[in-house]
């Protein structure tokens, strides 16, 4: 039972950092300098690799592989949560998702590596590392937008305002997550939740943004989706469905 | 079995990383371990940055040297525990590293406050007095520096 409901938390991890690289990916060629242009890039690529980590542990319990989990599989299967499949944005907005989540992904992963699944925390620890420099460059930037010109502070203070209660749903659980809770495969996301808020509450108030008031999330549950993520859904999986049809390389 | 252990290891120490042409996979650390059993050579790997696209063409290359080598049948594996570290790079490979004009990563122990110096010693002038323009570079495992005593942008292989 315990590997059915793991698979399907996997899968939730899996797909929340595969659309956010594909989103980060569209920055390539249209980043506001060249550096940030790099960094998107590299962020992308970051998250694709630690998708697939994710997408190969979720195989070992399913037998699913990757290309088909991430190729054939319609919107309304996906697991994401609805922050990683909002379009792009402006650059703050972009940025600040990326901080919103690299926080997440980085208070995550160091109650993962003590996780009591060996994989599961062989994969946490993998990313670990390579997820503080996405926090610290995020964090970073974050910092020099808001306290940054007037128009860098109101972009992020719209951003702010759109994006945090998207975020909340980092800490909305899967349905029956609690027995994996219970096993010390995965940690508590009220706990999580509170060491989120702690570390992004004073890092927003050093960087003179104000938290908004919503308490709860966006979307109740990752099966709720927003019309965007069909549409690049549509995009990611044209090539690979087509291929279907004789096409070939 | 045409192919000896011996000769694997040397097949293996032949085959470079494609980012970084100067260093081998044996020392970089990313081969772990090699076994001969039957008619298959079974060679176990671990990547450095978990979405570092050269993992593909590595595995590629090892099948293809292996096999022109004379194996009959190779397997490549990929493991994650022990995580890949910089510190596993030798000494040699940080000579090369630098004389590549790439700044070798900081020995860093496990210590992640160290992965960003705020200092890395120049690769072409070995001044200290530089600083971070970029925590990301051309690939995942690299940072861009500029040289505030050559005035030249380099490259750093980020500490992991």
């Amino acid at each position: 039972m315990n590997d059915t409901l793991l698979a399907r938390n996997v899968l939730a991890l899996a797909d929340d950092s595969l659309l956010l690289g594909h989103r980060n990916s569209e920055w390539a060629g249209h980043a506001p300098i060249l550096e940030e242009d790099i960094a998107f890039a590299n962020l992308a690529l970051d998250e694709l690799g630690h998708a697939q980590l994710w997408y190969e542990l979720h195989q070992e319990l399913t037998g699913r592989e990757p290309d088909e989990t991430i190729f054939f599989r319609d919107a309304a299967d996906y697991l994401n949560i609805q922050l990683v499949e909002l379009p792009k944005g402006d650059w703050a907005f972009s940025m600040l998702r990326q901080y919103l989540f690299d926080a997440y992904e980085n208070v995550l992963l160091a109650h993962l590596v003590n996780s009591s699944n060996a994989r599961v925390a062989e994969i946490a620890a993998k990313q670990r590392p390579e997820e503080m420099y996405h926090l610290r460059h995020t964090a970073h930037w974050v910092k020099r937008l808001g306290l940054g010109a007037a128009e860098s502070h109101r972009r992020m203070t719209a951003a702010l305002n759109e994006l945090w209660a998207y975020a909340l749903q980092l800490f909305a659980p899967l349905e029956n997550a609690q027995a994996l809770t219970d096993a010390n495969i995965l940690p508590n996301p009220r706990a999580l939740q509170t060491e989120w808020e702690n570390q992004v509450g004073a890092h927003l108030t050093a960087s003179a943004l104000a938290i908004p008031a919503a308490r709860a999330p966006r979307a109740k549950s990752r099966s709720e989706h927003t019309a965007h993520l069909r549409e690049l859904l549509t995009e990611m999986q044209e090539v690979a469905r087509s291929e279907v049809y004789g096409v070939e390389w | 079995m045409v192919i000896t252990l011996a000769e694997v290891w040397r097949a293996l120490d032949e085959i470079t990383d494609p980012e970084i042409p100067v260093v081998s996979l044996v020392e970089m650390g990313i081969v772990r371990d090699a076994q001969i059993e039957g008619d298959t050579v079974i060679v176990t790997m671990t990547p450095t940055f978990a979405g570092c696209p050269a993992l593909r063409v590595m595995r590629d290359s090892i099948v293809e040297k292996l096999t022109a080598r004379g194996a009959a049948h190779v397997e490549v594996k990929t493991v994650l525990t022990p995580r890949w570290s910089s510190d596993w790079l030798t000494d040699a490979a940080r000579e090369k590293l630098k004389a590549f004009g790439l700044a070798p990563p900081p020995k860093h122990g496990g210590n992640a406050q160290l992965f960003f110096p705020d200092q890395v010693a120049c690769p072409y002038c070995n001044s200290t007095d530089t600083r971070v323009a970029n925590h990301f570079g051309s690939t995942l495992c690299r940072a861009i520096y500029f040289c505030r005593a050559c005035q030249q942008p380099f490259e750093q292989f980020k500490a992991l």
